[in-house]
């Protein structure tokens, strides 16, 4: 296992929900548990996954994601099971969209 | 028509129970993990591989939990089994109308050796203290792990199981009796086979499941439902266990030798038994009314 820790400062968007979880933590695949919480307008990424090694990607693939949505004041973290970084953009998107979603 | 098949575990309690009704007890938020994965240097997932809640169906409450497949086939840790036994206990204490068992698993995660043991034992336990309340237990079973293992064995100390033909329930898996028994005993890999041993429309067809549906949310909805009213007239009593060890008796007299599902169909009366896994849910429950065991 290897632990990440990304923080990205400048978001704009907070989130009107508490938090959600999306995805399974199965063979190439992850969660991703995502709330809002006071970290003074910042997006803090927390990252275990099981494929030693990949850090530079990950950097790359959460940046993207930063520049995507510009969240502040939000935690995300994740549980990875070898997903590939289209994988990681679809569920970082889900996990967003699902944040947004009005509900009854 | 929405698959219960190809939905999570969160998924199926937002279809299954009556729109955002479901309430959960520690969510993933909480961080509730394993604590023995991590030593093991291998993935955790927030909720264990479980979510537990109460909710309403069709109006009525129900608590309920859901087994995620997805991770490590539903294997049941420490948390895991605590987090079912909590719900069970506290369903004890506030009376809903029912418990539903969403379950999809392999049985004991043997990670956690003893103590994912200790959980499954403590389940079991638990459900007949709720049964014991007067409170229904209703199994689900409907995942592409099956329920098997410990599980097996909680899904048979409930109420009523509802399956779909896709569905499997047994102790021991396919894999499992390849290993022990050898290939020649049973071939893991014939798919068919497994199914014919281990499938829901043979589960029906021996009295084991109460409800037979088709692989759809909406199918498992009303099945369900059915069998919260249904529960309350098959009370946990002596005298309910003594008839189900005399059926069980029963048909280990009468199907001990068979070594085949198939000549256990034809035995049943079923002329032409290989055209049992062709027939649609609803088809294949009509086909076998007369003859199927266990029929109350």
């Amino acid at each position: 296992m290897e632990h990440l820790t990304y923080i990205f400062q400048g978001g704009t968007r907070a989130l009107p929900r508490q938090s959600d979880v999306v995805g399974v933590v199965g063979s190439g695949n992850l969660e991703v548990l995502i709330e809002t919480a006071p970290l003074a307008g910042a997006c803090t990424v927390d990252i275990a996954t099981a494929a030693v090694g990949f850090g530079a990607i990950w950097h790359a693939v959460m940046a993207d994601f930063h520049a995507r949505w510009q969240l502040r004041d939000t935690r995300i973290a994740i549980n990875d099971m070898g997903a590939t970084p289209a994988v990681v953009s679809l569920r970082l998107d889900q996990a967003v969209e699902t944040m947004l979603e009005e509900r009854a | 028509m929405r698959s219960y098949l190809e939905a999570t575990a969160r998924e199926r309690l937002q279809r299954l129970l009556d729109p955002g009704s479901f309430q959960e007890f520690l969510p993933p938020s909480s961080r509730v993990v394993s604590p023995h994965l991590g030593q093991l240097n291998a993935p955790v997932a927030f909720d264990d591989g479980v979510a537990v809640g109460r909710a309403l169906l069709a109006g009525r409450p129900v608590f309920v939990a859901a087994q995620e497949g997805g991770f490590m086939g539903g294997a049941v840790g420490e948390v895991h089994g605590a987090k079912l036994v909590g719900m069970l206990r506290r369903a004890i204490n506030e009376q809903p109308d029912a418990v539903l068992l969403l379950l999809e698993t392999g049985g004991v995660r043997l990670h956690e050796a003893n103590a994912g043991l200790i959980a499954v034992s403590e389940v079991m336990r638990a459900v007949l203290d709720v049964r014991a309340a007067g409170i229904p237990v209703i199994a689900v079973i409907g995942g592409s792990n099956g329920c098997f293992g410990g599980m097996g064995i909680v899904a048979r100390c409930t109420n009523a199981i509802v399956m779909s033909e896709e569905a499997r329930l047994a102790m021991s898996g396919p894999e499992v009796i390849e290993t022990a028994s050898g290939v020649e005993e049973f071939d893991a890999r014939d798919r068919a086979l497994v199914w014919r041993t281990t499938g829901g429309k043979h589960r029906y067809l021996l009295g084991d499941c109460q409800a037979l549906v088709a692989d759809s949310v909406a199918a498992f909805r009303a099945a369900a439902l059915d069998q919260v009213d249904r529960a309350t007239a098959v009370p946990l009593t002596l005298d309910a266990l003594e008839q189900e060890q005399a059926l069980l008796t029963a048909r280990l007299d009468r199907f001990g030798h068979v070594r085949e599902p198939m000549e256990l169909w034809r035995a049943l009366g079923m002329d032409h038994p290989e055209a049992l896994p062709l027939l649609e849910a609803d088809a294949f429950v009509e086909h076998v009314a007369a003859v199927r065991l266990g029929a109350r």
